[in-house]
């Protein structure tokens, strides 16, 4: 066993784990936010995506060893409140999900985009930026137009709502 | 996941004795490697992560050449404004691996230590005439890739950092598998004072290899038409479901053409 601390949706936490624990385990099994998915276990579909020190990442791909200190930012950690962060509210409205398996993924690979590239995303930005994020339900139109409206949205609040 | 002990040494000479150590692995950003250990494929008993030796990161340009630390993400070398101007092509090469999330967390001195037949960077030392710097020597890049997943590391001898050289023009194509991203095929060409150089990444058997017919021919006449007509032999490339050796024969040259109009 091993101890880690890491600072998860603005909380520090610290437990005792085995050393082999992935993060998307330890985000599900020790602290049970289980809004972030793994889908394939593989680092390819991107439903495990979180922000590690405000990048996106695939946490099944990575040790929470590995990130011993960092700052996380999960699915769970986007909305203040009861209100949906602007990424969030933009896929419901859009209807950017069907199954909603790869949803928090999509929408924390969508907020790192905006904070790299700007709220001002054409559709092909958006498209090759979601490489990493597979969907099996949507055909992807839906979810290209909720990034898009989301990224519109997020402007003027892109920095408060990032993390 | 099986059961490992993990390190994760605050200097450069504990690492290389834990790596020394009997079935370690070093572990940098862990896009192969923990892959590749849920799948048994490997199964070291301890990992030496150098995730702590931020001395490992960083992007210089000087006298020439640009050095990258082992441990500098892609997407780091893919957004450098130093990079892009010196080296246009390693910028557009580190931009076009994998996806965002494993740019944001991958590293050059993985990619390169790891000569995956399949992955970018080794084609770039090779067309660069790059220099592999470890924590013992210093090693030519046409001494370093030794075949399939193999390079001249030894045990505990850890990658540190790459030096490039600036070529006066160069450039990277790389036709990708699209559930992967890794290539299919991908050429480098680079072209500067020593002479052309033409890497190809993704389809030989043995890894990353030149077309020395290309450089003779781009070397008298540097244009995509001095190559048109140059058949890359099959033997030797690799067959799979995504591509047959014909196939990748013929890729290799269309990619090659591709990479001289695209080089500046």
């Amino acid at each position: 066993m091993a101890t880690v601390s890491m600072t998860v949706n603005g909380k520090l936490v610290s437990r005792d784990i085995d050393p082999r624990t992935l993060l998307a385990q330890f985000l599900r099994e020790e602290l049970r936010l289980t809004g972030t998915h793994v889908g394939c276990d593989t680092t390819q579909c991107g439903c495990c995506t979180v922000h590690v020190d405000g990048k996106a990442m695939k946490s099944c791909t990575l040790l929470a060893l590995g990130v011993d200190g960092s700052h996380i930012t999960t699915i769970e950690g986007l909305a203040h409140g009861q209100e949906l962060h602007p990424m969030q509210a933009a896929f419901r409205d859009h209807h950017g999900l069907q199954c909603g398996f790869c949803t928090p993924g999509m929408i924390m690979t969508a907020v790192d985009m905006v904070n790299r590239k700007g709220t001002n995303l054409d559709d092909q930005t958006i498209r090759e930026e979601l490489e990493g994020n597979i969907c099996r339900c949507t055909g992807y139109h839906n979810i290209v137009k909720a990034v898009h409206y989301g990224a519109e949205a997020m402007a003027g609040t892109t920095k408060a709502a990032a993390e | 996941m099986y059961p490992f002990t993990y390190h994760r040494p605050d200097s450069l000479g504990s690492a290389a004795a834990l790596a020394g150590s009997a079935d370690a692995k070093i572990l940098a950003g862990g896009m192969t490697l923990l892959p590749t250990m849920k799948q048994r494929l490997a199964a070291p008993t301890s990992l030496v992560d150098l995730n702590s030796l931020s001395d490992l990161a960083g992007i210089s340009v000087a006298g020439g050449k640009v050095t990258i630390g082992a441990m500098t993400r892609h997407a780091d070398v893919a957004a450098s404004e130093e990079v892009r101007k010196a080296i246009p092509a390693l910028a557009d090469l580190a931009g076009w691996i994998g996806d965002p999330m494993v740019r944001h967390r991958g590293t050059i001195g993985g990619s390169v230590a790891n000569n995956d037949p399949a992955a970018d960077y080794p084609a770039a030392c090779l067309a660069l005439g790059a220099t592999i710097v470890t924590n013992m020597r210093e090693i030519a890049a046409d001494d370093f890739f030794t075949g399939l997943f193999d390079t001249a590391l030894e045990e505990g001898e850890i990658l540190t950092g790459i030096v490039f050289p600036i070529p006066a023009k160069a450039a990277y194509q790389k036709f990708r598998n699209p559930a992967s991203r890794y290539a299919i095929v991908g050429v480098f060409v680079a072209q500067s004072a020593a002479g052309v150089r033409v890497t190809v990444t993704g389809a030989g058997e043995n890894g990353v290899f030149r077309v020395a017919s290309f450089e003779e021919a781009l070397a008298k006449d540097f244009s995509a038409k001095a190559i048109e007509g140059i058949v890359v032999p099959a033997e030797g490339l690799n067959s799979d479901i995504h591509a047959d050796a014909v196939y990748r024969a013929n890729l290799i040259n269309v990619m090659a053409r591709r990479a001289v109009e695209a080089a500046r």
